[in-house]
């Protein structure tokens, strides 16, 4: 019996050791909605997390697929209880599952994308994608014929909402007639909805399909038809090598080093981030060959404004669809009434219900 | 809208209606033989993801719709081994085929989404595309799509034409009867769940070889319910699921469009079309149930005679 209990305390004490050499090395764990084969959202956050892998000191593990709720709750508790030191949570349905947890352990830094709250170790950060789609927004004003222009839109709300109106903006700066058609499939991820859907748009005259869903399904259907179309989250360009003019594509490898070196030199504090082309997080993928010299330099003039913040997306005036004047002439919006924003700016054709 | 919209709408009409047809069709024919098998959705996603596997390492399509048959019947014959050998309940175990069906597709899957692999084209029939109006709608289809005309017409001429067709009837009618006429009622239940299986496998392959030519998880979006709703409003008839068919796809196809034409209806009302349709065709239908061809002994298990 003696014996057993020798064994045992032995046993307990080389857990112990190994538990403490394995502090040193740094551990981060990301939580994804999706497959990260979707070519997609959970396919860039991968990106950003495999940058992280590669620092020295650092070792990352993910779950994927994993439903918003109760499930995603368990999910970030067991890292958290594996003694993970940064959790990135990537999806908006995860806010308040860690929240719950965030405070229980509050030694660990918690990190959740596109939400709202945040708490002493819980940030939130999200990036400017509309910046983005404002330069897409040009490619697409640019290269238009019939000047419909389709946009097959998942959810209305905030976020979606003003990609939509950013590059609306966008395709009117360099081509006042142009009007988006947009297209509400009320899916993120469901490539025979999209495709339909964008087939739709195709039939009322659109030349270009610009997409906020997360699958190629309306790519696919712009390189049947032999038009244009502007892909999202990730260059999609193989599944419509003759239509995609260029996408907007998420970049979250500077963000998420940036954190972790914070969070391993004490100086992590929770905050609300909302990084866009200037830093790097958001970002247009490679032209393609059928984009003239011409509009890729007029996107790069945009683009290099908005970056040393010379220009601005949202600056007035802007008129709603009925006409109203929604921000007075020169001033530039702030970050609230963008995250808020449910109207759509005048060129837009649909309904935000 | 102008004409070229409208036959566009119908052309979509009748692609978006037709895995919901092969799926129909699949469960007219194991319902006829008496047994109720609610895992549609869950042998058309496994269909869906076995044609799009077996399309992308042959490289060819067609090969990968046959196995996406083959992997339906499969899939169903767990229906038929729960219900046919150990008597379990019907409802219950269709249930389980359906959540088992996603799970395992979805876990065996994760490795393909993404992915595109190759497919099935329109492909303009010669002479008969050339139908003013009719030829836009029916013949600039695809292969997939042509084929899915025939079986409505086989099914119905095997049912009401041949012997074989008449027993399983027969066994889904009143398999007491069908045993004292000497049929191996059992039998006929396989081959009902086993080739209603194989429909439901095509039904699923369409969307991930035509439709689209991508796989991802909940690709079938719950399309094999609409199909088991189809199957009530079209009295167990396979001619009237052509109909229930591209009613139901015309309804998804035109939500969309009347969004793209700019209307001011909330989009949220529209996208509740096809279901308050498949609602409201539940009503019209239990409504005149006298005119149906319901098998009598739907659902009902039987003692296997020694």
């Amino acid at each position: 019996m003696k014996m057993l209990k020798v064994v045992l305390l032995l046993t307990l004490s080389l857990f112990l050791s190994t538990a403490n050499a394995a502090e040193k090395e740094m551990k981060v764990g990301f939580v994804y909605v999706s497959p990260i084969g979707d070519a997609g959202y959970s396919y860039a956050h991968d990106l950003g997390r495999q940058a992280v892998e590669a620092m020295d000191g650092v070792t990352t593990s993910y779950v994927e697929s994993v439903p918003e709720g109760p499930d995603a709750e368990r999910v970030i508790l067991n890292m958290a209880r594996k003694g993970y030191d940064v959790i990135f949570a990537t999806s908006f349905g995860y806010m308040d599952p860690m929240l719950k947890v965030a405070k229980q352990f509050p030694k660990v830094a918690f990190l959740h994308c596109s939400g709202f709250k945040q708490s002493e170790n819980m940030g939130n950060y999200f990036g400017r994608m509309y910046q983005a789609r404002y330069l897409s927004g040009i490619v697409a004003g640019k290269m238009s014929k019939s000047n419909i222009i389709g946009y097959v839109a998942a959810f209305p709300i905030p976020e979606v909402i003003r990609g939509i109106n950013a590059f609306t903006l966008g395709a009117q700066s360099v081509n006042p007639d142009a009007t988006v058609r947009v297209v509400w499939t009320k899916t993120w991820y469901d490539p025979a909805t999209e495709k339909e859907a964008a087939k739709s748009l195709l039939d009322v005259g659109a030349d270009v399909i610009a997409q906020h869903q997360d699958s190629p399904g309306p790519q696919e259907a712009a390189e049947e038809k032999g038009v244009y179309s502007i892909g999202y989250n990730s260059d999609m360009s193989s599944f419509a090598p003759k239509a995609h003019l260029t996408a907007t594509v998420w970049n979250w490898a500077p963000y998420y080093t940036k954190v972790v070196e914070a969070v391993r030199n004490g100086t992590w504090k929770a905050e609300s981030a909302w990084p866009g082309l200037a830093e790097g997080i958001v970002d247009l993928a490679p032209f393609g060959p059928m984009v003239p010299k011409d509009v890729q330099d007029a996107v790069n003039t945009v683009k290099a404004e908005i970056i040393s913040g010379a220009k601005k997306v949202f600056v007035g005036p802007i008129k709603d669809q009925s006409g109203a004047v929604k921000i007075a002439e020169g001033v530039a919006a702030p970050d609230a009434d963008l995250l808020g924003m449910t109207w759509f700016v005048q060129g837009v054709v649909g309904t935000t219900e | 809208m102008t004409t070229e919209i409208i036959i566009s709408l119908l052309a979509a009409a009748v692609q978006s209606g037709t895995p919901i047809l092969y799926a129909t069709l699949g469960e007219i024919f194991t319902e006829k033989s008496g047994v109720l098998n609610l895992g549609v959705e869950g042998a058309m996603i496994l269909g869906a993801l076995a044609g799009f596997m077996v399309a992308k390492f042959t490289g060819s399509p067609v090969i990968g719709f046959l196995a996406a048959g083959v992997v339906g019947s499969f899939a169903t014959s767990i229906h038929g081994v729960v219900c046919l050998w150990f008597q379990g309940n019907q409802v219950v175990s269709g249930l389980a085929l359906t959540i088992l069906g996603a799970g395992l597709a979805n876990y065996l899957g994760t490795a393909y989404v993404g992915l595109s692999a190759p497919g099935f084209n329109p492909l303009a029939l010669p002479v008969l595309s050339e139908i003013p109006v009719l030829g836009k709608i029916f013949f600039q289809q695809d292969l997939l799509v042509y084929f899915s005309y025939c079986i409505p017409f086989l099914m119905w001429l095997f049912f009401a034409k041949t012997r074989y067709g008449l027993s399983l009837r027969a066994v889904g009618e009143y398999p007491a009867a069908a045993t004292a006429a000497g049929l191996n009622v059992l039998l006929y239940r396989w081959v009902g769940i086993l080739v209603g299986g194989f429909f439901m496998g095509l039904g699923g392959a369409y969307l991930s070889l035509a439709y689209t030519h991508l796989w991802t998880t909940n690709l079938t979006g719950g399309r094999g319910w609409i199909a088991v709703a189809l199957v009530i409003f079209a009295f167990w008839r396979p001619g009237r699921a052509v109909f229930g068919a591209y009613l139901f796809g015309g309804v998804m196809a035109l939500q969309l469009r009347l969004q793209a034409s700019g209307t001011q209806l909330p989009s949220s009302l529209l996208l509740m079309l096809p279901y308050a349709l498949t609602v409201l065709v539940l009503v019209l239908s239990s409504w005149k149930k006298g005119s149906s061809d319901e098998p009598g002994a739907l659902g009902v298990n039987i003692e296997p005679v020694d």
